[in-house]
């Protein structure tokens, strides 16, 4: 009966590679190879569970751990050899000091080129790639004029020149013209979480916030993009913008300060 | 025929001897001792997988116009190494099944790395003489999880690259040298197209190779130092009893290989994963919600999110908030695992070497720290999804975040107290109490009585 039982799996087995087989020369979808594979693997399983639970002899053995540690004749007289040898090695002691210095030049040789890794961060960091005159873009290219924005939208743009350049990415978005009326509302905010970098990339228009998707960082757009809750640990950057004689929207200067997450230079 | 091919072998390399005593080599039967397999084989189907999935996946960043059978990106730019992880999914015989069996399999290997971890943490099995297994398998736990996340990083999918974003966050957040970093592990600032090529010689060649170096080492020990063993009649400090590896055990342990392969493949047909297709290809300026992480990497994710808010400036110089939970908290997790068979010895003032394992109800604060530990973590891990939580249970994310950070300080101390007060209770009792069997019969009267049984 268990022979039996092992059998039937074992000719299960051998059906569900058939299967597989034919699953691969009719399409090859996901769902019936995958199946066909687990239920070769599964009737194998239980053919050799079977096999150790019933045909096997259950007998119970023993290891007697006799290999650890050494017996003390043995310790000992490696201690000793190893102590002899290091004083031997040691006895000429200017030659030692010579060797640890050729040694600590030789990994120093062997580590630079580590230094080839990357390039020196200089102030990369610190700036992008807004300037004083930069046109607001979009993605696309085209500028953002005065009448584009409703009120209390939001979209992602660019200095025209640099589009897609990650570091200068930011969040255009428009309130109430009382609340900017030096600029019929706009404002540009850095779109790098200044917590861990994602794009901050949800406006709560009726909370006047923008909010990471990431860690839920919210920082409060009508107050100079100060963090209202979450983990970021200074306020978003703004960006001086004004609006130009030909109606588009054009930046002032580069960020105020330096954009994305905190690093060990930033002041 | 399998004698004459021992024979010809001894004739050679006379390995008679050692060829008997590891055939009878004895395996104890208790089932927790096979937690550890499951990685073993998880491994090696991860590397066969992961070898097929090679040889499609090409790791380059520069873009192209996407034009394959997925028809709602035609046209999309998209990186080379998003567009073959596309046609190694949509346009390879097999090849959708085999990238789903891969990843779930590495699931399952970190499941299962954590639960061998708990096996040995909750029975003392990382007491002298097993310190050094301990830490090297600290080690692969620590190679596990970076090779899960260099893996899941490489397709270049919008997922994929707000965690490298994030990663490099952290990087940033290294004080002193942490800029410097960033630039050397990623050659410049981020975004570069240095990163997939970087991650995939990571992915495919450093980290399988320290993974297999160390797994190997990890086997050459517990072959040299035999299994530890519960308690048991005819069991002692200086033995090992159990069934013999050949053919009992080896027929048991090939069934497990089975086992997980059948898991994994039937996980792979049945249950999508990561489908990169949905998430579209990563752009820096554009997010995703939800956005988790796999599991294994949800206890960084949430402690980002619980993280204290708090910079600190020394000097002109910043050290950022991801700092705390996402540098120093792992730090000093990873420092504590690996110095525990130290602290756990200084604690119980014992310098002997033990081969019989402890019950975890005989140990109460040993038992009672691993519950805080794995409550404290799973709080963690709760909160890297605390945004979807927050959309089912339409509960603001702030209060849930904030819940979360008193979970994770309340609940490891009570769950600390609440085992601390079962396992000494137990230990009093000598285990679990089986309540005596009876059958109840209703008398004459309309009463009852207990009649007990055998």
């Amino acid at each position: 009966m268990k022979e039996r039982l092992v059998g039937a799996a074992l000719l299960v087995a051998t059906a569900g590679s058939a299967l597989f087989i034919a699953a691969y020369f009719t399409g090859g979808a996901r769902l019936y190879e995958g199946l066909a594979l687990a239920l070769t693997a599964a009737a194998l399983c239980a053919a050799a569970i079977g096999w150790a639970l019933w045909l096997l002899p259950h007998e119970q053995v023993a290891d007697e751990i006799v290999t650890y540690p050494s017996a003390p004749a043995q310790r000992a007289t490696q201690t000793g050899e190893v102590r002899s040898d290091v004083r031997a090695i040691a006895r000429p002691r200017a030659l030692v000091g010579l060797l640890y210095v050729a040694l600590a030049a030789f990994a120093a040789a062997l580590a630079l080129p580590i230094r080839s890794l990357g390039p020196a961060p200089r102030d990369t960091l610190f700036h992008t790639r807004w300037r004083k005159g930069a046109r607001v873009a979009r993605p696309n290219g085209n500028p953002v004029r005065v009448d584009d924005l409703e009120v209390d939208s939001a979209i992602t743009v660019f200095p025209a020149g640099a589009l897609e350049d990650s570091q200068s990415q930011a969040m255009l978005l428009r309130v109430p013209e009382e609340l900017a009326p030096s600029t019929r509302g706009y404002m540009i905010y850095s779109k790098l979480c200044t917590h861990a970098g994602c794009p901050v990339a949800l406006y709560r228009a009726a909370a006047k916030e923008l909010m990471c998707p990431c860690h839920q960082s919210v920082f409060n757009v009508l107050d100079d993009g100060a963090v209202v809750s979450g983990p970021a640990d200074h306020s978003l950057p703004r960006l001086p913008i004004e609006i130009a004689p030909d109606g588009t929207l054009v930046a002032t200067s580069d960020f105020p300060e330096p954009v994305g997450p905190s690093f060990w230079e930033r002041r | 025929m399998i004698e004459r091919l021992l024979l010809w072998v001894d004739d050679r390399l006379g390995t008679a001897h050692f060829v008997r005593h590891a055939l009878r080599k004895a395996f104890p039967d208790h089932w927790s001792f096979m937690l550890g397999e499951i990685n073993l084989y998880a491994f090696v189907i991860l590397v066969a997988t992961g070898t097929f999935l090679a040889f499609f996946f090409d790791p380059n960043a520069a873009k192209i116009a996407y034009d394959g059978p997925y028809r709602l990106l035609d046209g999309t730019r998209v990186s080379h190494a998003y567009a073959s992880a596309l046609a190694l999914s949509f346009e390879v015989n097999g090849g959708l099944l085999i990238r789903q069996v891969h990843h779930w399999t590495a699931l399952i290997f970190l499941a299962g790395i954590v639960a061998h971890m708990g096996r040995i943490f909750f029975t003392g099995a990382f007491r002298k003489p097993r310190e050094i297994n301990w830490i090297v398998g600290i080690a692969l736990f620590g190679l596990a999880m970076l090779a899960g996340f260099t893996g899941y990083s490489l397709p270049d999918d919008l997922l994929s690259g707000i965690g490298l974003r994030i990663a490099d966050s952290v990087a940033l957040a290294v004080p002193v040298i942490g800029t410097w970093l960033s630039f050397f592990l990623i050659g410049g600032a981020f975004p570069t197209d240095r990163i997939i090529p970087r991650l995939f010689i990571a992915h495919v060649y450093l980290l399988p190779a320290a993974i297999a170096a160390l797994l190997a080492l990890h086997l050459v020990i517990v072959w040299r130092q035999k299994h530890s063993q519960f308690p048991g009649p005819g069991r002692t400090e200086h033995n090992v009893v159990g069934s013999p590896l050949f053919p009992r055990y080896a027929a048991k342990s090939i069934g497990l290989l089975l086992a997980v392969i059948a898991v994994a493949c039937a996980l792979g047909a049945l249950v999508q994963i990561n489908p990169i297709w949905l998430w579209g290809p990563y752009e820096p300026w554009n997010a995703a919600n939800p956005a988790q992480p796999d599991w294994y990497v949800g206890w960084l994710e949430g402690a980002l999110r619980l993280g204290p808010a708090w910079a600190l400036h020394l000097w002109g110089h910043t050290v950022a908030s991801p700092f705390w939970p996402a540098v120093l908290l792992p730090l000093v997790l990873f420092l504590v695992l690996i110095a525990w068979p130290w602290i756990d010895a200084a604690i119980r003032k014992d310098p002997a070497s033990h081969q019989l394992l402890d019950l975890p109800r005989n140990v109460p604060w040993r038992t009672a720290f691993g519950v805080a530990l794995f409550l404290f973590v799973l709080g963690l891990t709760l909160a890297a999804s605390g945004d979807v939580q927050a959309r089912y249970l339409h509960v603001p994310i702030t209060s849930l975040t904030t819940l979360y950070r008193i979970f994770c300080i309340a609940a490891p101390l009570v769950g600390f107290a609440i085992t601390y007060a079962l396992a000494v209770e137990l230990r009093a009792m000598g285990g679990v109490r089986k309540a005596p069997r009876v059958r109840l019969r209703r008398t004459a009267e309309g009463g009852f009585e207990e009649e007990p049984l055998p």
